[in-house]
């Protein structure tokens, strides 16, 4: 398969911090589409790694392609365009605590889509709050939201802009299981209706197995594993065995 | 050689707000401009800030009036009592008070909001969304104080000499237009103009550190309330520094 057909395609990537390193030439490759989770232990560079991808931290070694741009080779003007095809659901929410739920998902459409009118941006704004279900919380504040209803309320943020990729940091930490059940079903959901290729960052199995078509163990740095969720479940190998205990 | 780890610590946040100064003067002549940004933070910063500067600056006057009485009526000298407390507020009392109030007010809002931004990851969701926080966030909030604060001293001013001429009239009987007579005639375009200049410094060092603090917060909530604290710490220490740099400036050029 030739790079252009590869949403992401990550070759021998390197980060460390000081002495520690922690990614050790990691290979990754997200078809279009496709949902691909990253699990590993809590420290072994998941985070990083996406980080690196969408441009926060900058590896030491190594490529990264998205969208068959190299990032490296691009000025800031052309990751700002970039990274708006690339939607990003940080494991904190990171909403804008100052704004109400309508200005958190105005915010990266007047930074982005300049000439839209009042009326389309308030169409977008329903429209992304309907598809998780939380119309009604348009004029609340953050604070006053359930960490799941604020999970969804992130992942709205993150589909107004209608990325063609996006990347869940830990998508369900912290949530109790029925909600985290209820995350993992919207974002299959959406996945399908915007048909989005997706990168998953989890520990938690019970997501890894609702929404990933294929996975990836991120263990001491490399891509130690990858395949089906059901492939590695069979594996037999001391290592990869613990994950599905 | 080895320097102490007190002396190279210092030295390394000193170099890190050099840098951290550095960017904001190469951000803030570059487009996109944060003008809506900007004025909600001259809002939030200026126009909010304007209670406590008046309230602090009326009893400052007031209080100044009732202690230099004592002193100058034993001199024999009560008449002059207008064009002290005039100078002393508009050359020196005025700005330092406001900028230190302003420290307090504006310096830690600012450490303490960019510090839970930062350890909350909103300041890496703006970045992702293709937003440079820099600019949107540091630029417009350090215009706004180096802006706002010289207008909120030359209002501060007005209001303690306000509240002086009130004190005048404790114990004794001047007119208004006296009062004020005695103020204007006794200061001089070298005592306004040098005052009215460094609290745009004043202004800058308080947002500036109050940012960096901000941006640079880590250790989670603990992180964010060691930011605030020492974003008002070194701010107002900054407002001395600039204070005696000020004095000898103006001293050199004959202004005083």
């Amino acid at each position: 398969m030739s790079n252009t057909e590869a949403a992401i395609l990550i070759e021998n990537l390197y980060k460390g911090f000081g002495s520690n390193q922690v990614l050790k030439g990691f290979n990754l490759r997200l078809n279009k589409g496709e949902n691909l989770a990253v699990l590993g232990k809590s420290g072994s560079g998941k985070s990083v790694l996406i980080k690196c991808i969408i441009g926060l931290m900058q590896p030491d070694e190594g490529e990264i392609t998205v969208l068959g741009e190299s990032i490296r080779s691009l000025n800031q003007d052309e990751m700002d365009h970039l990274r708006v095809k690339i939607g990003f659901l940080f494991q904190s929410n990171a909403l804008y605590d100052s704004m109400t739920v309508r200005e958190n998902l105005e915010f990266p459409l007047r930074r982005h889509w300049m000439e839209i009118s009042d009326k389309e941006t308030n169409d977008l704004v329903m429209e992304s709050l309907e598809n998780v279900g939380l119309a009604h919380t348009v004029d609340l504040m953050p604070v006053e939201l359930s960490g799941g209803m604020r999970k969804r309320i992130a992942l709205a943020r993150t589909l107004i802009l209608k990325p063609e990729i996006i990347l869940y940091d830990e998508p369900t930490t912290g949530l109790d299981p029925i909600t985290s059940k209820e995350i993992s079903d919207l974002m299959n959901a959406l996945q399908k209706k915007y048909n989005t290729s997706s990168i998953i960052i989890s520990h938690d199995m019970n997501c890894i197995q609702r929404t990933a078509d294929r996975m990836i163990l991120l263990v001491d740095g490399i891509a130690y594993a990858e395949g089906e969720f059901d492939t590695l479940k069979a594996s037999t190998d001391p290592v990869i065995l613990p994950y599905f205990e | 050689m080895t320097l102490p780890p007190n002396t190279k610590r210092f030295l390394e946040e000193a170099g890190a707000i050099s840098q951290f100064t550095g960017r904001f003067f190469r951000e803030v002549f570059r487009p996109r401009y944060e003008w809506a940004a900007f004025i909600h933070q001259c809002y939030m910063i200026g126009y909010k800030s304007l209670p406590l500067v008046g309230l602090t600056g009326f009893i400052m006057g007031l209080v100044l009036t009732m202690q230099l009485r004592p002193s100058l009526i034993d001199y024999g000298v009560e008449s002059e009592l207008p064009a002290m407390v005039g100078i002393a507020i508009v050359r020196e009392i005025g700005p330092v008070i406001t900028a230190l109030i302003f420290a307090g007010k504006i310096g830690s809002s600012i450490g303490a909001e960019l510090g839970s931004m930062k350890v909350t990851e909103q300041i890496d969701a703006m970045e992702v969304s293709g937003t440079n926080p820099f600019k949107y966030l540091v630029v417009t909030r350090v215009l706004a104080t180096t802006f706002m604060l010289p207008i909120l001293v030359l209002l501060g001013d007005a209001i303690s000499l306000y509240g002086a001429y009130l004190g005048v009239n404790i114990k004794a009987t001047t007119s208004f237009s006296l009062y004020y007579t005695q103020v204007f005639n006794n200061l001089s375009f070298g005592d306004v103009l040098p005052a009215f200049i460094k609290s745009f410094f004043f202004g800058f060092a308080i947002g500036i550190i109050g940012c960096f603090k901000g941006f640079n917060s880590s250790k989670g909530t603990e992180g964010v309330g060691r930011s605030a604290n020492s974003a008002v710490v070194l701010g107002s220490l900054m407002v001395f520094i600039i204070d005696l740099l000020a004095v000898q400036v103006t001293d050199i050029l004959g202004l005083n």
